[in-house]
């Protein structure tokens, strides 16, 4: 198992610190997948993260002017490790200014993903700086679990308001209850409500927009005005939101009625998927 | 939202309090002040409305918000009283979020059926509505003090940055605040005395803080420390001007009133004031001021 990566231009690097920012945000700890072209984060849907998946993409050659790989075997050329979100975000930190980053695989004693960020200094010699990331290899058998997962047909397709509006709604609505139903219409609507004994609560978001519909023919007849809607934990819709620093380039909503919301996003030439399930 | 159609007229009839206010954080503001009880009382007649918080019939806030202030204000009967989650109503006003967008303003309609009914809150920022519904209780009753602008004694008007720290520096340890109005010296003076010994606080009357100095008579009154901190954090915090103003009767009973900015209403004058009420050691007859602002925050302290 092989794997060394270069990034040196700066609008690259601060993307992909972006995007690690991100990913620290939505996932404590998640997989890293490298393949031949791609870069997946990965969050599989286990009952520890709460039933929340995420799958995020990225095209290296979209960041990394050097990129070589070698998976586990010639048939299963990639590679799948666990790391801790955070660590490669606080790696990437130094990395603001830098001339060069390096990541490469390597054994240290124990396994790691090790960052070396090239940073200018006042006198013309360059510093390196290096972090070692310890991270797992996912054995073969296990990837399985990891793979793309399948977006249901949703029954309500929308686009998404600024997501700073719905993050600040959202968090005041954390305060007063731990459930929230996320309904939307094929009329641009969409309503985020919660209901305890002592106060209900419902924002009203409108003209937003419907993409397309894929499949004409079984909508037809349904009335545009009819919510689709899950009852969802608040807290994870709101870990979500505040995983949104920059507004993103497209946001789209699917619900399933009452099966599960999922969120599709592209930051620039990075796309996200978040899923989260109905609260049972 | 269009709100002067003959429908929305009409439909208005039916509540027995309709108000708009182009900015909530005008409303929020004054409220957050006196957020230190989970419940409050309001109370409306056409002249505005009031909102009470009380801490064990010892200490009691009053927010007093003009009919002036609103854009549209409208009691339909004598006078509209409920007990209300004051908690849930500031996190509903500011749904939106807590800090102000730049060049955002957030807007609000409050509609009251009546007894039993919940009072409901329209809020309405950049095309996006939030209808909030919170449920009523039963009013308590709460403190009345019967005021009147006259006998005042000592009145000391300073600048709340003055106080500002010093207040929220105040010794815990000490189990009472001790305040001192003088003709002579130490003219103002805020003292605690607590474990690590007595601590003064003088304000003479020629200070830069100073705005008005006037005293008649000497006097020192003490007010329990634990009472009075909670609120005078928040008095302090909204304020930009305070006044300190004893009474005849009252044996220490201090009014402070603050001046609040409003925020973005063009046809305002451009204050608000609080007011707080201490009272010293025997039971109070006391007489409030009659503002000419809009405004208006009084905290009542007992012993």
């Amino acid at each position: 198992m092989k794997f060394r990566a270069k990034i040196v231009d700066g609008a690259c690097l601060n993307h992909f610190t972006r995007i690690s920012n991100m990913i620290a945000k939505l996932a404590k700890t998640c997989t890293l997948r490298i393949s031949p072209d791609k870069l997946n984060f990965i969050l599989c849907d286990k009952l520890a993260n709460g039933g929340v998946s995420m799958w995020c993409e990225l095209e290296q050659e979209n960041f990394f002017n050097e990129f070589q790989m070698e998976g586990v075997s010639a048939e299963n050329n990639e590679i799948y490790l666990e790391l801790t979100s955070e660590n490669l975000s606080r790696a990437l930190k130094t990395a603001q200014n830098a001339r060069a980053l390096k990541i490469k695989l390597t054994n240290k004693h124990f396994p790691c993903l090790t960052v070396s960020v090239e940073l200018l200094s006042m006198s013309s010699s360059s510093r390196i700086v290096t972090h070692d990331i310890p991270i797992k290899v996912i054995p073969r058998k296990l990837w399985k679990d990891l793979q793309e997962p399948v977006v249901p047909d949703p029954d309500v397709s929308i686009y998404l308001p600024v997501l700073k509006t719905m993050k600040s709604v959202v968090e005041k609505m954390k305060n007063i209850s731990n459930h929230l139903v996320i309904e939307a219409n094929l009329d641009g609507e969409l309503n985020l409500k919660i209901e305890t004994e002592l106060v209900c609560v419902t924002t009203h978001f409108k003209d937003l927009g419907n993409p397309p519909l894929a499949s004409e023919s079984t909508h037809e007849d349904r009335n545009v005005e009819h919510m689709a809607e899950v009852h969802i934990d608040i807290r994870k819709l709101l870990q979500f939101l505040a995983g949104q620093q920059v507004n993103p380039t497209k946001a789209l909503c699917n619900i399933v009625n009452n099966k599960m919301v999922h969120f599709d996003l592209l930051h620039e030439d990075v796309s996200l998927q978040y899923f989260i399930p109905a609260l049972s | 939202m269009p709100l002067l159609t003959q429908q929305i007229q009409d439909e208005d009839d039916q509540y027995s309090l309709v108000a708009s206010l182009d900015n909530v954080r005008n409303l929020s503001t004054i409220l957050k002040a006196i957020h230190f009880r989970e419940h409050a009382t309001c109370f409306a007649t056409k002249n505005g409305i009031k909102v009470t918080v009380e801490n064990a019939k010892c200490v009691q806030a009053n927010a007093f918000i003009q009919a002036g202030i609103f854009q549209e204000f409208k009691v339909q009967e004598e006078s509209v009283t409920f007990r209300i989650n004051l908690t849930v109503l500031l996190d509903c006003l500011s749904i939106f979020g807590s800090s102000p967008m730049p060049g955002t303003l957030t807007a609000l309609r409050m509609c009251y059926q009546g007894y039993g009914y919940p009072l409901m809150l329209f809020l309405e920022e950049g095309g996006v509505v939030t209808v909030c519904k919170i449920n009523t209780q039963e009013p308590e009753e709460t403190l009345d003090f019967d005021f009147c602008s006259t006998n005042v004694i000592n009145k000391i008007i300073l600048q709340s940055e003055g106080l500002r720290e010093a207040f929220s520096e105040l010794d815990m340890t000490s189990e009472v605040l001790q305040i001192t109005m003088s003709p002579d010296k130490p003219y103002f003076r805020l003292s605690t005395f607590g474990n690590a010994g007595s601590s003064h606080l003088d304000y003479p009357k020629d200070s830069d803080l100073m705005e008005a100095f006037h005293c008649n008579q000497t006097q020192v009154n003490r007010y329990k420390i634990s009472l009075l901190k909670p609120s005078t954090k928040a008095l302090v915090l909204s304020c930009k001007g305070l006044t300190f103003s004893s009474r005849l009767e009252c044996s220490g009973t201090i009014s402070a009133h603050c001046s609040l900015d409003l925020l973005g209403s063009s046809n305002l004058p451009s204050s608000a004031s609080q007011s707080a009420r201490i009272t010293g050691n025997e039971p109070p007859h006391l007489a409030p001021y009659h503002f000419l602002n809009n405004l208006c925050l009084s905290l009542v302290y007992l012993l």
